[in-house]
């Protein structure tokens, strides 16, 4: 272990790697490869032998088997890291954007007084510092950083980097904790699975997405009118949901569905970086929005600054002649 | 249940945003304000299990923009206390600091229950949730969509969401704070006649922060907006215009049937 070696922990949820991890490793690789020093992986809860030919970028897996750790609970995956990283000093610990990544990335940095940025989206090393650039106000903004202290905690978007699928075989190292874990106070009872029944996004060609552009509920059915013409369906973006006018199974993003549709309509969608997870390999992207600076037309082949509302009927009215 | 509300202020992103002279920061003189939209969620979280089992919601926030028009509207929506921690120098520059003075005002109600939104679209080197439970010494889960009393005294359900709208149950042990990302229903709407009568009847409490401010640990070298990939091929005229571009466009490419 060295001080230019850089640590990313893996997230494997049930039998699969979550492709964030790769990504995590192709940034690290990245760095090292400016700097010297060592790729290592950390697995929490199990063997890790079972991914470990997928992880091929990294130099060492280091597995912390324990009981404790099989179901993810913050305070025992936060114990064991920041023993780990008190121990090794790593320049950088990555950590993927996620569910798990949001409770633990800031809980290890506040634990170690460690920096920590959040929204990675470029890591590089800067003569001796650490320069990173983060997506900032909802990907309206990029600030590019300067972080000195180490072990850097930083926390990654997901998508930002191209995930690391070269071959190789780390060593993996079995680790033990100095002291047990105990149980906390979060304790992990059952996996809740969507309500089959609803529709699955996921097997559309086409799709129709609204954010909070829509208004209110009762103009949900412009975009139904709208799916119906084209033979999609009728998603959403975070907001939406979170108003009740559509089920979470409809949701795209970071904390919903990734989608992969023919086409994808972006309507009233600003298009924040977690949206945009769940949607960029779409084949044609067609957004509308009100906002000429939305970042949605970052992503999008063809847009139209108009109100969604105003809009919507006179596209479905354009589609439905074509189909005479 | 006792349940203390964190709120926050945050840049409105409907309105463009300016870059400061200093080019690493937002002008915020030229920004407007609004309850940060999880923080809100968190709110009504904790109105919903207060109307469910009792108790008290104490809504805290610190001094910045318009926060007593936050505050009384919280009140006005059922909560029972508001707290307004004023702070006689700048703003916090980092969210330890900000964690640091919301946990001095926070501490001494001895809550069950800390709610907080999860995330702040300005916050880039930190999450005021977990430093603020590392601050207090409690425990903290957050990306929740829900909570619900558990059948036991001293615990709550929660569901915390993963990608593909799974759901882990989580049991948590009391006192905890928890990171809120969607309440079990939509945040409530009050008429602007209930608000100015919370702001006649509310009793809004001050208290002074004295937690230092704290440098922050990453420095911001040069702020920018992001340099569009590739931008969209703009569409221009009238809704019916568009509207006949787009049928061309999808029909030439075999997406009308």
């Amino acid at each position: 272990m060295s001080a230019q070696d850089v640590l990313v922990l893996a997230e494997i949820r049930g039998e699969t790697l979550d492709a964030v991890t790769l990504e995590l490793l192709a940034a690290a690789r990245g760095l090292v490869s400016a700097t010297g020093g060592n790729v290592g992986v950390i697995v929490l809860g199990r063997d890790g032998a079972g991914h470990a030919s997928s992880m091929g970028a990294a130099d060492r897996i280091i597995v912390f088997d324990d009981p404790q750790l099989s179901t993810y609970a913050p305070e025992t995956y936060v114990a064991a890291l920041g023993e780990l990283l008190a121990a090794e000093r790593p320049r950088a610990l990555l950590i993927g954007a996620t569910s798990i990544g949001w409770d633990v990335a800031p809980l290890v940095a506040a634990r170690l007084d460690a920096p920590l940025v959040i929204g990675c989206i470029r890591i590089m090393d800067g003569e001796g510092d650490l320069r990173v650039t983060a997506s900032f106000y909802g990907g309206k903004m990029l600030a590019e950083c300067r972080v000195t202290g180490a072990p850097a905690i930083l926390m990654v978007q997901p998508g930002s980097f191209r995930p690391a699928s070269e071959p190789g075989k780390a060593e993996i190292e079995i680790r033990t904790l100095a002291a047990p874990l105990q149980p906390g106070a979060i304790a992990f009872e059952q996996w809740i699975l969507p309500q089959a029944g609803d529709v699955d996004i996921t097997q559309h060609d086409v799709l129709v997405a609204i954010g909070r552009g829509i208004q209110q509920k009762d103009n949900v059915e412009l975009a139904e009118s709208l799916a119906q013409a084209l033979g999609g369906a009728v998603c959403a973006s975070r907001p939406v949901v979170d108003q009740g006018w559509l089920p979470a199974t409809r949701q795209v993003g970071k904390s919903g569905m990734t989608v992969k549709p023919k086409l994808y309509f972006a309507l009233g969608i600003s298009g924040a970086p977690e949206h945009q997870e769940g949607m960029k390999g779409a084949d044609l992207v067609i957004a509308v929005n009100t906002d000429p600076k939305a970042p949605i037309f970052d992503v999008a082949h063809y847009g139209a600054e108009l109100d969604i509302l105003d809009l919507l009927p006179a596209l479905t009215e354009a589609i439905e002649a074509k189909r005479g | 249940m006792n349940i203390a509300v964190v709120v926050r202020q945050v840049p409105d992103l409907i309105e463009p945003l300016e870059i400061a002279p200093c080019g690493t920061a937002i002008d915020l003189d030229a920004a407007s304000f609004i309850l940060n939209e999880s923080d809100d969620h968190a709110l009504e979280q904790a109105l919903l299990l207060k109307e469910a089992g009792g108790g008290t919601v104490t809504v805290v926030a610190l001094d910045s923009g318009d926060v007593d028009n936050t505050l009384y509207t919280a009140a006005a929506k059922g909560a029972d206390a508001l707290i307004k921690i004023s702070q006689q120098d700048h703003a916090p520059r980092s969210p330890r600091t900000a964690a640091a003075r919301y946990a001095e005002a926070v501490k001494p109600l001895g809550a069950d229950l800390v709610l907080v939104g999860v995330q702040a679209h300005d916050e880039l080197d930190g999450a005021l949730p977990p430093f603020l439970a590392a601050a207090m010494g409690l425990p903290y889960v957050g990306v929740i969509r829900g909570v619900r009393a558990a059948t036991e005294t001293g615990a709550v359900i929660v569901c915390k969401e993963f990608p593909g709208a799974v759901m882990a149950q989580v049991r948590v042990k009391l006192p905890a704070i928890l990171g809120i990302l969607g309440a079990d229903q939509p945040p409530r709407y009050v008429p602007v006649s209930r608000i100015r009568a919370a702001m006649k009847s509310a009793q809004l409490s001050e208290c002074e922060a004295a937690a230092p401010q704290r440098e922050p640990l990453v420095s911001v070298v040069r702020l920018v907006p992001p340099a569009p990939a590739a931008r969209a091929e703009m569409l221009s005229g009238s809704e019916a215009e568009v509207a006949a571009r787009i049928a061309d466009i999808l029909s030439a490419k075999g997406l009308v049937k």
